[in-house]
This record gives structure tokens, sequence and C-alpha cells, in this order.
């Protein structure tokens, strides 16, 4: 039986292809180049801060990267990433089903993805974005004289994609269940979906009309954020942050669905509290949305407002530290084993501590006027990006491998590279916490020598980081090649998606599966207690 | 969704209705109504976007799923719109911020 990768050969049948595997391959190329291409932005902003002079470009080439930056990391791989390409990938299967409910959709938002890119890319290549990834107004309508409009038509066009991959996966989740697949039968990596689609379809539409409305009043003048015209600029920073604080929950919720997996597969154990787990996905998705004045403390927001934003930007973290504490709980007498993708695992319950502990920082009124606007702001936000989404990402990346490919990765290779990546991690981003405090300011290319040390060693980091990404994408490629072949399950994992041949045939299943019990029952159900 | 065909008279109806009130938003632009203007104008929109989604988007007729979903849309613009406001209508209260 042919299997999805062997099942028609040529670029059109891939390009055309209604087969949700495949199309998580084309994001997985896509999203992969843009990733380097936001690495490199990433790389030449290190590059400049090496001495405290600005040395290698000039302030405005400076505000370009890491513009380009941003809105490449953010719109262009972090929130695409998990969802597109694993949650595309395995939803379906996890849940028994032959494919996602809408394909043609699906093919129709990667070509989407694909459209705002090549838009994006154009504003890179016709000379770059200077406002900062926030497209912040007035100076983004009234001062800027670079490619907004472009670029913000890149994000209003990829949002649609967004759209696309989060109806396709609520209709998916509610339709297209096999027999048995109950909703408190569901892998966790689905609910963590499921409640990443909710944020996608309802947030998405709002920085979309958002992105426009700057087109609008950059082209045709009209007043709706310059005060020059009559407008109210923190109306756009309530609109924006509206969408994209959740946005943080749309890369980081797929990404804590992953670690759900991967703890569960790597300590031979049920999730401790799997309701609660599950829930909690929903509850981030709900509270998410409730809390971006946080953004705008010190922006002219009304104390009041400020106030009520604090207290609720504390609340998000009760379900936060819910799965925290569960995931722990569940690794606690577990027969635990320490392959890669539980490597990564490990990395992200750290790094995502830490970055949502210093949320709670900025999200105590009092302090945030002190870090604002400072590197504190740029390491906590990593630490939850790159420590926690892109950790779950790889996490995930190689507890799948060996199904997406049919071939096994140098396990060897792959703990050395979450090594150096945990390593280059904290070296890159952990004195930023240290500068931000001192009162090093974000988005300057020129700083005061006394911040040199500390600069240093986040370049010196960076690096390794860099080594770190590279090396799986070496092994990965080396290993579709060369690879040994990978048996139906190799992990010894009790879940759909370890049922099926690697790589899988196209329609999943031969017979629609009929399930009779949750993923991951490796011991009778009763949960080890703490302490017990 | 079901399959529910509605009269042509009813849609017809809904469109005679949607260009009255379409006139009204045109007329009332033409007095100052003052703190009002943006109430009135706002009201009749969403009396407007009411009628279209219920018969020319089907909704109607649809499931208790669906409309679960269109609710949850109105219920999220009243997050953004109610929070949103949380800041408009409070600032200046302390002395020295902006109003």
């Amino acid at each position: 039986m042919p299997n999805y990768l062997t099942n028609g050969h040529g670029l059109a049948s891939w390009l055309l292809t209604k087969d949700h595997k495949r199309i998580a391959l084309l994001y997985l190329a896509s999203i992969t180049a843009f990733f380097f291409l936001g690495g490199m932005f990433a790389f030449l902003i290190r590059l400049e801060l090496l001495t405290p002079a600005g040395d290698v470009m000039t302030s405005e080439s400076y505000n370009k990267m890491f513009t380009m930056h941003g809105v490449v990391m953010v719109f262009f791989f972090l929130i695409p990433s998990i969802p597109a390409v694993l949650g595309n990938f395995f939803i379906p299967i996890m849940i028994g089903a032959k494919d996602l409910a809408f394909p043609r959709i699906n093919l129709l938002s990667w070509y989407v993805y694909v459209l705002g890119g090549l838009f994006t890319l154009v504003a890179a290549l016709g000379g770059g974005v200077d406002t900062g990834w926030t497209f912040y107004t007035p100076y983004s309508t009234a001062a800027s004289n670079t490619h907004v409009i472009t670029a913000g038509l890149g994000v209003f066009i990829t949002g649609f994609s967004s759209i696309l991959t989060g109806l396709n996966f609520i209709v998916t989740i509610h339709r297209m269940r096999a027999p048995g697949m109950t909703w408190f039968r569901l892998p966790l990596f689905v609910w963590s979906h499921y409640a990443t689609s909710l944020i996608m379809i309802l947030g998405t539409p709002v920085i979309a009309i958002t992105v426009l409305l700057v087109a609008v009043e950059r082209g045709l003048h009209l007043g709706i954020f310059d005060p020059a015209l009559g407008g109210d600029p923190i109306l756009f920073q309530h609109l924006f942050w509206f969408y994209s604080h959740p946005a943080v929950y749309i890369m980081i919720l797929p990404a804590m669905g992953v670690i759900s997996e991967v703890v569960q597969a790597f300590s031979r154990k049920n999730v401790f509290g799997y309701s609660f787990v599950a829930f909690s996905s929903l509850a981030i998705a709900i509270i998410g949305f409730l809390v971006w004045g946080h953004h705008i403390f010190v922006a002219g927001q009304s104390v009041y407002a400020g106030l009520i934003f604090s207290i609720l930007s504390f609340l998000v973290a009760i379900p936060s530290a819910v799965k925290v504490f569960n995931w722990t709980a569940t690794i606690y007498k577990g027969s635990v084993s320490f392959d890669a993708p539980m490597l990564y695992a490990f990395g992200f319950l750290g790094l995502f501590t830490i970055g949502g502990l210093t949320g709670l920082f900025l999200a105590t009124v009092g302090l945030d006027v002190h870090v604002h606007d400072t590197y504190f702001i740029i390491a906590h936000f990593h630490y939850i990006m790159v420590g926690g989404a892109i950790m779950g990402y790889l996490a995930g990346l190689h507890y799948w491998w060996p199904k997406i490919s049919g071939k096994m990765y140098p396990e060897g290779w792959a703990r050395f590279a979450a090594l150096i990546v945990f390593v280059g991690f904290n070296l890159t981003f952990f004195p930023q916490f240290v500068l931000g405090y001192l009162g090093m300011p974000r988005r300057y290319h020129v700083y005061p020598p006394e911040f040199q040390v500390l600069n240093v060693l986040s370049t010196a980091g960076a690096t390794v980081l860099a080594v770190g990404y590279l090396l799986p994408m070496v092994y990965f490629t080396w290993s579709i090649f060369a690879g040994e072949k990978a048996p139906m399950n190799p992990w010894g994992v009790k879940g759909l998606e370890w049922e099926i041949p690697s790589p899988p045939p196209t329609e999943n299943f031969v017979v629609s599966p009929i399930v009779t019990h949750r993923t991951h029952q490796y011991a009778p159900s009763k949960e080890v207690g703490i302490g017990g | 969704m079901s399959g529910h065909v509605a009269p042509k008279s009813l849609y017809c109806t809904v469109f005679v209705t949607l260009m009255v009130f379409t006139g009204l938003t045109v007329w009332v632009a033409f007095y100052d109504l003052g703190l009002y203007s943006n109430i009135v104008a706002l009201g009749i929109a969403c009396i407007k976007a009411t009628l279209v989604i219920l018969f020319f988007m089907h909704v109607r007729w649809s499931t208790r799923l669906t409309w679960v979903v269109v609710m949850s849309g109105f219920f999220w613009l009243l997050i953004l719109f109610g929070l949103g406001m949380s800041d408009y209508l409070s600032r200046g209260w302390v002395q020295g911020t902006l109003r």
C-alpha cells in the first residue's frame, strides 16, 4: 500500500494536494524558510549590539532589522508553526478521521499564507519597514516613509490563512471524530488546538481590520488614530493588543498540547488531572482575551483601566500554572526516559515557568512602569515564545518525526542539539533580564558602555542557539536519505497515530477505528497521589 | 444547517427594510444630536446587521450550535467594547493623568 509520500509524484501532486499530511509538509517547508529569514534578522541585531557604538548599521537600518525580525517571526513562523504543521498532520489522525473537514480550504490556507508572505518579502526587499512589528500609530500612519502598507497587507492576508485553519480544526473536531472518540477521550493535543482555533477565529479579524485602518489612515488621511486628524493613537493599541496578546496564546497553547503528549509518552503515565489540563486550555483562550491592556499601562490608558487589566492578567496565570503543576505531577513516579523530545519538554517546563513568572512582574502596574520598553520585556516574551513555543515545536517535531518521515533521526545528535538549544537560549536571553532591569531600553542600537558585557554574553548565546537550531535541520534532512526506517510505534506509545504505519497511508485508516478509551493508558487509570 | 427555503417575499421585505434604514442613517446625519449621534447611528447599524445575519445568512433557521457560534462572536465584540470603554470612560479620573 503506498504511503502519503509515495502516493503521487511531481510538483503538481504536492501543489494541488488535498491531503492534510502533504499540506502540513508544505507548511513545514515554508515556515522553516521564514524561521531562518527571521533568524538572519536576529543575527544582524545581535551583531550590531556586540559593541556600544552603532558600527554595523545606521539607526534607520537597525529599526528595519528588529521590525522585520518581529513581523516574520510572529506572523509567519510562530503563529502558524505548530497548528499548521503538527496540528494539520496529526489532528485528523488523532481523532480517527481520514482528513480535515475542508481539505480544499486547508490547501487554500497555505496559498493565502504564501501570498501574505510574498507581500512581506516584497516589503523587506523593497527597503523594509521601520515601525516595529506593532505598527504603532501615529508613527506608522503619519511619519514612517517605509513600506508600511505592503507589510501590513502581508499581515492582513496571512490572517485569513489563520482563520481558515482555525475554522477547519473546529469543524473537524466537532464533526469528524471516530466512533467512541468522545470529547473526554480526545488527546490533550487536540484540546489545545481547539482552544487555539477559538482564538484564531475570534481574534484574527480584529488585527486584520486594524491593519486595514492603518492603511486607510496612511493612504486616505482619514482620522482614526492620528491625533492631528482627530484620531486616538491609544485606540490603535487597544485594537492591536486585543488580538496580539491572545496571539501569544495561539503560539503557546499548541506547544502546551505537544508537551502534554510528550510528557505522558516519556513518563509512561496518563496525565495527572486530564480534565483540568483540557479545561485550562479553554480558560487560557478565554481569559487571554481580557488582559490586553497590560501592554499599555504607560501609554496613556486610564489608571483605573490599568488596575482592571492588571488584576485580569494575574488571573491568566492560574490555568497556565495548573498545566505546569499537572505535567510535573505526571512525571512524578513515572517511568521517565530522556529521549530528545522529553529533553525539549523539560526545557519547556523550566523556560516557560520563568517566562510566565516574569509575566506576573509585568502585570504589576508599578513594576511595569520601571521595566516597560526595556530589555526585561524582550527577555520575558522570548522566554515564552522561544523558550516555550519553539521548544514545544521542536519537542513535537522530534516526537512525531518518525511518523511524518518514516525515518528515525540520530538520537545522540538530537539530545546534544537539545542541550545546545537550552544552553544557548539561556545565555542569549537571561542577560537581557538583567540589562532591562538596569535600564537598557529596547529598540536602540547604541547603548552605554557599561551594558556591553551583558550584550556580548547575549550575542555569544545567540551564536550557540543558532548552532542548536541548525543541527536538527541537518540531521532531519540526513535522516530522510540515510536514516533507519522507523517502525510503526518507535516510542511504544499508546495513541491512534501510533497504530498506523510510518509514514501513514494517504487515507490514514483503512478501516475507521473504534475508540474505547483515552490515549496514554499505560497503567490502571488510578492516578498516583502526590506524596503517596 | 437546515435546508430551509425562505419565500422570496421575505428577502424582498428585508431588503426594503435595509434600504429604509440606510435612508434613515443619511437623514439622521443631517441633525446634530450631540452625544446621541453615534448611539443612533450605531443602533441603526446594529439593527441592519441583525437582519442580515438572521435572514440573509439563514441563522434564523439554523441549529443551536450555529446560534452559539454567532452569539459568541457578539459576546467577544462586547468584550472589546466593554474593556476598551473602561479606559475611555475613566480617563482623567486621577488628577494629572491624560483625558
